[in-house]
């Protein structure tokens, strides 16, 4: 499995009037072909912040960015962060494709989706545009869309929800490109069409051999289609491992509080959901320590002036596995097996 | 369709009840210094102001149609159809005046229409492109300028500087030409008036486009278009202005109409025969037949153009198709 992305220490941060926001502090991870990383966190975590710099879809002028972002591009790689506007731009929809939120609003009004599919294909294969226009509909007909060459005529309010999602994707896939971002693909989707959308993103993946790097902030979701996670809070990763790990072992206590917080059909209907108390700080003004510790549960079980002073590094208990913590070890086992039992 | 017919028809008839109930005798208005009640009398049965105000008002609508003819015998004399009713004062019939008026005020409007439309959405693009750099800026004055100074100040301003101290452009003292004729001398005739009016409406359009560019940068499709890997220049000029249009288009529609309307101050300042002085010379003569006709003519255009405009936004934005 060769890397498609490697994100190394990245810090993004947009200066306002109100003072620097560190929407991104520190973030590595890696997507390799073939598999799904997933990026879960509450909104302002900074996972689409991080989604839009391998991208490079800031706006200019209005972020810092600084570590970086190697993608694979053209046999290479490429550093986003330093490459010129017009190598990003031929990476973009190429090597790395993304799909958006709200399908209702991503596709333009006013053009054909055919028109907007091939476009796609022509601005990297200038002047093939008849090449764009058959591959159009039969990325219509991959996603599952019938009548694929009709349908390519109609404008996108003719489209449901999630038809305009399986567009999206067809987009994405106009020139094989060997990732996928998805931000929060089925965030805006009912629940049965969120789960097509996901299986046919699975097939798609087996098919073209993708790597996806995956936003949410749902939990079933991540479970559903992952390979890793990565959990963000407060602009860092404050725990990364494998799927199973995360779900079954989690070793930071806001990886716990996320699971606990799961509404459950099994579980009697007068019982309280089990919500993380507090709020997530200001990006503006992080605390010094561990940007959780002020709602942290389980700071009884650590050293609570480490915990308000120093940033916890990104350690493991085992290869994969890392989180940032400072509780000790022995007493988080046994307080966090407690704890998981009620989450199963 | 059929409300815009529907819509005509009320605003004729509401125009033409207002003027039947001035406090006017529309026939004594009609004779000069020497009246005599005899001249006045002879007048209100010639116009035929002796009758009912809906007979009247049903022998104006017939005369659109028909034509019409006033008075008998000898001394008859007929307005063919179209007929908007006969001017005394000029001793015109009111169609022949607004045939003689209407072009002048239709080549101002279009060719102002022109300018404005090229500066206020070149401005307004390249304000939203180069947002709180220089190019927003300087075009930020221009628009303060723009709208804050009145027709009448660029207007003379333009004649005093432009026609009168540095003799770049004569002053059209010779009459209007038409394109036809003479393209130069009509170019020269009609570009300071275009001038004049293109920078009150260019300065409008220019702030218009700029915050709907920026609004429609901001958009989530045109995340989607640079994330495809879209040039920066064609999210701007395809994906962005095309957005732009539906909303210009219209705007553009209505203050047209607004324009042939009558563009009032420019067509006193430059002494164009247009409509718009034609409008005002009647209202100060009570020269009340030509007053009907323009306002009357004034609705129509309004009208039609909002029609023509509800038509075109349905081509420009796919949504709007049934």
């Amino acid at each position: 499995m060769s890397e498609l992305l490697r994100i190394n220490d990245l810090h993004v941060a947009f200066p306002t009037d109100d003072g620097l926001v560190r929407a991104v502090d520190g973030v590595s991870l890696t997507v390799s072909q073939g598999e799904t990383v997933a990026i879960v966190g509450e909104s302002g975590s900074g996972k689409t912040v991080t989604s839009l710099s391998v991208m490079g879809l800031h706006k200019k002028g209005t972020a810092e960015m600084s570590g970086s972002i190697s993608v694979a591009h053209d046999g290479g790689f490429l550093d986003v962060i330093s490459a010129s506007e017009e190598e990003i731009r031929s990476m973009r929809g190429r090597s790395v494709a993304m799909i958006f939120q709200d399908p209702m609003s991503a596709l333009h009004p006013y053009y054909k989706i055919g028109d907007q599919l091939a476009e796609a294909y022509v601005v990297h294969n200038p002047g093939k545009k008849k090449e764009a226009a058959a591959r159009a509909v039969e990325m219509l007909d991959l996603v599952g869309i019938s009548e694929p060459a009709q349908r390519a005529k109609e404008f996108p309010h003719q489209f449901s929800g999630g038809m305009r999602q399986r567009v999206m994707i067809a987009m994405a896939l106009m020139n094989s490109p060997k990732m996928l971002i998805a931000d929060e693909p089925t965030t805006a989707l009912d629940v049965t069409v969120q789960a097509q959308i996901l299986t046919l993103l699975a097939s798609l993946q087996k098919e073209f051999n993708m790597g996806i790097l995956l936003i949410t902030h749902d939990l079933g979701v991540v479970a559903q289609v992952s390979d890793r996670v990565n959990v963000m809070y407060a602009g860092r990763i404050v725990e990364q491992g494998g799927v199973d790990d995360i779900f079954y072992n989690p070793m930071q206590p806001y990886t716990l509080g996320l699971l606990k917080s799961v509404p459950r059909i099994s579980k009697s209907g007068s019982e309280r959901l089990k919500a993380i108390p507090g709020q997530p700080p200001s990006l503006i003004s992080l605390p010094a320590g561990c940007a959780f510790a002020p709602r942290c549960e389980y700071i009884k079980f650590a050293d609570s002036n480490a915990c308000a002073t120093q940033m916890p590094a990104l350690v493991g208990t085992k290869a994969g596995h890392t989180s940032r913590c400072h509780i000790d070890e022995s007493k988080r086992q046994a307080s966090f097996a407690e704890a998981m039992k009620e989450v199963r | 369709m059929f409300f815009a017919i529907l819509t005509i028809l009320v605003v004729s008839a509401v125009v033409f009840a207002i003027f039947s109930f001035l406090p006017f005798d529309p026939a004594s208005l009609t004779c000069g210094q020497r009246c005599t009640p005899q001249i006045i009398e002879g007048n209100r049965i010639k116009l035929g102001f002796d009758k009912p105000i809906y007979e009247q008002y049903w022998l104006f609508l017939s005369g659109i149609f028909a034509g019409r003819t006033y008075g008998s015998g000898s001394a008859a004399f007929s307005c063919p159809a179209p007929s908007f009713g006969y001017s005394f004062n000029e001793n015109a019939c009111v169609t022949d005046m607004i045939k003689e008026s209407l072009p002048i005020t239709i080549n101002l409007a279009i060719g102002a229409l022109i300018i404005w439309l090229a500066i206020g959405v070149g401005l307004g693009v390249l304000a939203a492109k180069f947002k709180n750099r220089w190019p927003d800026t300087s075009s930020s004055v221009f628009v303060l300028l723009g709208t804050s100074l009145p027709t009448f100040v660029t207007g003379l301003a333009l004649l005093i500087w432009v026609s009168i101290k540095w003799k770049i452009i004569p002053m059209s003292l010779d009459g209007y030409v038409s394109v036809l004729d003479s393209p130069p001398r009509w170019f020269m005739y009609f570009i300071l008036p275009w001038i004049t009016l293109a920078i009150a409406y260019a300065a409008l359009y220019t702030r218009f486009t700029r915050a709907a560019v920026l609004d429609t940068l901001g958009e989530d499709y045109i995340r989607t278009a640079r994330a495809k890997g879209v040039k920066e220049r064609t999210v701007l000029f395809k994906h962005t202005l095309r957005a732009v249009l539906a909303p210009i288009v219209t705007m553009a529609g209505l203050d047209f109409a607004g324009l042939i309307g009558g563009a009032i101050i420019t067509e006193t300042i430059f002494n164009l025969p247009g409509l718009g002085r034609l409008t005002l010379r009647s209202v100060f003569e009570f020269d009340l037949p030509v007053v009907l006709a323009t306002t009357i003519l004034a609705a129509v255009v309004v009208i039609v153009m909002n029609l023509i405009v509800d038509m075109l936004y349905a081509v420009l934005d796919p949504r709007v198709r049934i």
